[in-house]
């Protein structure tokens, strides 16, 4: 893995930055909805791709910061400084809680394992209408207070959604940032390790739970991160954060955008985002065009849009 | 403390619930066992298998006997799709990792949902009840449709039926040999490819069955396969990944724990139902009658 620092990077930081000068309400709102979403799917693939564990539960811990940020913010009246922080806390303390038992099984049975127990969380943010407000979910979370944004030069004439951008913006490069570094670790070397082959790394002596536990934890917070900043974005909580078809969608932008490869996911989130705005201009059969997609993808390009370019990328430099 | 009636109705309706849970899962179960593969999907085929079923009963009427022509005819026609996809999709991705099949299974729950959206819409779709079973009867004083009892002696006649076939057939010895050693099968000179077309063929078939069966008692709407996916899930979760009596209780066990927690705990029962699915993979990773895979 290479440790260079790679400008593009800060590149696209600065595009990703510059967003909201467009002056586009809708530009603005999809980016966000992609970063958001790309933090999300890149936390997964620290799990899926990295350590080779396929969790099919993955939406609970974007659920539970989801509804962290949201009760913090709306019911309790704290500011974003701590109630998004929160959501990372309390969704690792759920993974760790849950995943304890998760990393004990194998395979299927770990699918299953993190399915039920995403279910779990659902049917409790299903029904416990004091807190969570229960089916209807949990409309009209404020905005952080941002007026600080506004008095910095050239930002004083943007919107408050506009201003809750540029947040997610730096959070989520924060975000990855730090989640590169964990891939690039001695530690993330040995998830992949373990990926590759659990049992010769147990030969060498490493205790292959408790890495799975900590990736899985770390997966759980990062997500649970993804969904403190989407509550807000979304302008409301809803039970389905959590439901199983959540997980999958997650899952399949992963696989979209390679799994293993570390911008992959966010790739995919770009991709299938910008995509769903094109399709659903045309059709509203949605659902049937990207179960098509998936399907292509699955017999054609098993390595994902970023492994597909690598690929292609080879075959340039060789001719 | 409810009256006896109250709660042998109570148990009644939780049994005709297990009943249908039985049919849809172990179809499941069935492609579980054989294949090594949960099939998200299985639920779509359910689904379809009621949108079928509405579908024929429009064309051939709703007279006697109409319904159980309507019914087959909608649960073949879920068996023929079943294993068409088998057969030009499915079969190409043994080879790949699990998660690559998973998620083509749940692709396809994206596409045929959507496909049935398209030719259905979104309105509910509902089946009257068969003339000959419109009535109900009593029994320890609680009331008691037929259609409900049908349900509940269907359930074991099917469940009988099929174990048979699968003990005492030489299909049902091929099948049970596959799910141990393919390789070995094939090498006897058996045509596995042709056995696992038919397993998902009979497996969809089941679970075209449960939705065709429940037409006249739910109406049938977009989402009711998400929804019972998971459900069947916990059921061979409970009972044991790919055992077949296992599947049938935990369809028993689920049925009753759904209608008491509905009775006792009606904010939670959902909840109780996962909490079970969590504690028997904590506890029995393989099921109260499953066996743990190699």
């Amino acid at each position: 893995m290479r440790t260079r620092p790679r400008p593009w990077a800060l590149l696209l930081l600065v595009a990703a930055l510059v967003v909201p000068a467009l002056g586009s309400r809708f530009y603005t709102f999809l980016a966000n909805d992609v970063l958001i979403w790309a933090l999300f799917a890149t936390s997964l693939n620290l799990l899926v791709g990295y350590t080779g564990l396929v969790s099919f539960g993955h939406a609970a811990y974007f659920g539970i910061g989801a509804y962290t940020t949201g009760i913090l913010m709306k019911k309790v009246g704290l500011p974003f400084l701590l109630a998004f922080p929160a959501a990372g806390v309390l969704a690792g303390a759920f993974a760790l809680l849950f995943g304890f038992f998760c990393v004990r099984l194998t395979r299927i049975y770990f699918a299953m394992l993190t399915l039920a127990f995403a279910q779990i969380v659902w049917a409790i943010c299903f029904k416990w209408n004091e807190v969570t407000g229960g089916e209807q979910g949990m409309p009209e979370i404020p905005y952080p207070n941002l007026d600080w944004m506004g008095r910095l030069p050239f930002l004083g004439s943007l919107r408050t959604s506009d201003h809750f951008y540029l947040l997610t913006v730096l959070l989520v490069a924060l975000c990855l940032w730090a989640l590169r570094r964990v891939v690039g670790s001695p530690f993330g070397r040995m998830l992949t390790t373990i990926r590759e082959n659990a049992e010769r790394a147990e030969f060498i002596g490493v205790n292959v739970r408790r890495y799975e536990l900590a990736a899985f934890v770390l997966a759980g917070a990062f997500a649970g991160l993804a969904g403190g900043l989407f509550g807000i974005f979304n302008r409301g909580v809803f039970p389905d954060f959590a439901y199983w078809t959540k997980s999958s969608e997650v899952l399949i932008m992963t696989l979209l955008g390679g799994m293993g490869m570390f911008y992959g996911p966010a790739l995919g989130a770009l991709a299938l985002i910008l995509l769903n705005q094109q399709i659903v201009s045309y059709t509203e059969y949605w659902p049937l065009v990207l179960g098509t997609i998936l399907i292509v993808l699955l017999f054609a390009f098993p390595g994902g849009l970023a492994g597909a370019g690598v690929t292609a990328l080879r075959r340039l430099r060789r001719a | 403390m409810p009256d006896f009636s109250f709660v042998f109705a109570q148990s009644i309706s939780g049994l005709t619930a297990a009943m249908f849970l039985f049919l849809i899962a172990s179809g499941l179960s069935l492609i579980f066992g054989v294949l090594r593969v949960l099939n998200f999907a299985h639920g779509t085929f359910y689904m379809l298998g009621a949108y079928t079923t509405y579908q024929f009963v429009q064309w051939v009427g709703g007279g006697p006997g109409r319904f159980w022509l309507a019914a087959l005819g909608g649960a073949l026609a879920v068996a023929a799709l079943g294993g068409l996809v088998e057969r030009f999709l499915f079969r190409h991705l043994y080879g790949a990792e699990e998660l690559y099949q998973l998620l083509f299974t749940y692709a396809l729950v994206l596409v045929l949902s959507d496909a049935a959206r398209m030719l259905w819409g979104t309105q509910q779709k509902s089946v009257s009840r068969p003339p000959e079973l419109s009535g109900s009867f009593s029994l320890f004083g609680a009331t008691i449709p037929s259609y409900n009892l049908l349900i509940i002696l269907l359930g074991p006649t099917i469940a009988l039926a099929f174990w048979l076939t699968l003990q005492r057939t030489r299909a049902g010895r091929f099948i049970r040999a596959a799910a141990l050693d393919r390789e070995t099968l094939g090498a006897l000179g058996v045509n596995v490819d042709a056995l696992y077309t038919w397993v998902f063929v009979l497996a969809s078939f089941l679970g075209g069955l449960g939705g065709a069966l429940i037409s006249p008692m739910r109406a049938t709407t977009p989402g009711m396969d998400t929804e019972i996916i998971v459900e069947a899930f916990v059921v061979v979760v409970i009972g044991g990944l790919g055992s077949f009596w296992g599947t049938f209780f935990g369809a028993l066990i689920y049925g009753q724990v759904l209608s008491f927690g509905i009775l006792f705990f009606p904010r939670f029962s959902i909840f109780a139902v996962f909490a079970l699915m969590a504690a028997v993979l904590i506890v029995r990773p393989w099921g109260l009658l499953g066996r743990p895979l190699k």
